[in-house]
């Protein structure tokens, strides 16, 4: 793989992973990570991380993390190949489908695929929280701040934005 | 998914009214609107937009098309905006919603990516991401514990050992997800297929 043009590894490994990414952007999180972390090293940890924090932190779908590991292994094409080949794909798909079963609740079948597909969903996105908090937490006050927001995101419906600013004015303070 | 998907795709509450169907610069404006509203999920500002504001569809119409986007692979929202243009306009409704959708985040994303190529190492910046990623981890979790909440409450063994078996596989171990969900969703359709029966007989 590492021969190739750096585009076309791009759109084979994110179109690949987008039609196994059922749950969900955030289910898909740990093979973002083993992928441009461990296998092509496109980037750091670190690297990692703050990418997952500027996907959160900006507006519209949190699947354009993609975006920003593209740019970072070929630049503005590589943005736009990256973003294009997690979600063309799997649209087309659903456009495809979505006219085949025009009332998919008829069948069974749906509705049990999609109550089995729930666990495993719930795991994945456990396994994204693990492997980003050991990445991010490496320090006592970094911890706190995490278990504070998500003890406070879990009981109150505050905005999640506002979270996130306040994770990055203690940052910015020094705190964490 | 956010929880917001669950609660936004189960209130029905409009009469069944239908204003006629958008235009496609019109479908390309609301979907780049939602999606710039949507600060860690985009889904509730979703239905909000198609059901309430512009009453494109019913809440029912819109639970069925949520529920088929759910249900398959890929990011959810990105299907949904496919599957609602299409329904509305053919495929060019399709591809409008979907280029509304992602193109002005993207367009933001690459900027701010730009930004993080040349500063990303300056100091204060390092600093605030790393405050930032913590409270995202946070967030994450939060999320996670409530999808979890139904299922603990049913204390079903099989459902919560299923989805312990998938997070110690990708999170512990940290196997590859493709030979993970290779075994992990037959096993999980078949055995949850087998408690349904056990159910109803």
């Amino acid at each position: 793989m590492s021969n190739q043009n750096p585009i076309w590894t791009l759109i084979s490994t994110f179109g690949l992973m987008s039609l196994f990414a059922v749950g969900g952007a955030a289910a898909a999180v740990p093979e973002m990570h083993r992928i441009a972390v461990d296998v092509h090293h496109w980037m750091t940890d670190k690297q990692f991380a703050d990418a997952y924090a500027i996907a959160q932190l900006s507006p519209g779908p949190n699947v354009l993390i993609v975006t920003l590991i593209g740019y970072a292994v070929a630049g503005i094409p590589g943005a736009l190949a990256a973003t294009l080949a997690m979600c063309l794909p799997t649209a087309l798909l659903a456009y495809y489908v979505s006219r085949l079963l025009n009332r998919p609740s008829q069948s069974r079948w749906p509705a049990l695929i999609q109550a089995a597909l729930v666990p495993l969903s719930i795991g994945l996105m456990a396994a994204s929280a693990l492997i980003l908090a050991q990445s991010t937490d490496r320090t006592i006050a970094a911890l706190l701040l995490t278990a504070t927001v998500a003890v406070i995101a879990s009981v109150s419906r505050v905005n999640p934005l506002w979270l996130l600013l306040a994770g990055g004015l203690l940052g910015f303070a020094g705190i964490v | 998914m956010s929880p917001d998907s669950a609660s936004a795709a189960q209130e029905p509450d409009h009469p069944a009214t239908h204003a006629p169907p958008p235009g496609l610069l019109a479908l390309f404006l609301a979907f780049a609107r939602m999606s710039l509203a949507g600060f860690g999920g985009v889904l509730v500002f979703a239905r909000h937009a198609i059901v309430d504001q512009h009453r494109w569809m019913t809440a029912d119409e819109f639970n069925e098309t949520f529920a088929l986007c759910h249900f398959l692979p890929g990011p959810n929202i990105v299907n949904l905006s496919m599957v609602f243009g299409s329904r509305l306009r053919g495929i060019a409704g399709g591809v409008a919603a979907f280029t509304g959708l992602l193109l002005p985040p993207t367009l933001i994303m690459m900027v701010l990516a730009i930004i993080y190529a040349q500063f990303g190492e300056v100091e204060v910046l390092r600093r605030s991401l790393a405050g930032i990623s913590c409270a995202a981890v946070g967030l994450l979790i939060a999320v996670v514990f409530r999808m979890m909440t139904p299922l603990l409450k049913r204390m079903d063994v099989v459902v919560l050992a299923l989805m312990l078996g998938v997070f110690a596989a990708i999170g512990v171990l940290r196997w590859p997800l493709q030979a993970v969900l290779l075994i992990a969703i037959p096993l999980s359709i078949g055995l949850t297929y087998l408690m349904r029966r056990k159910v109803a007989a």
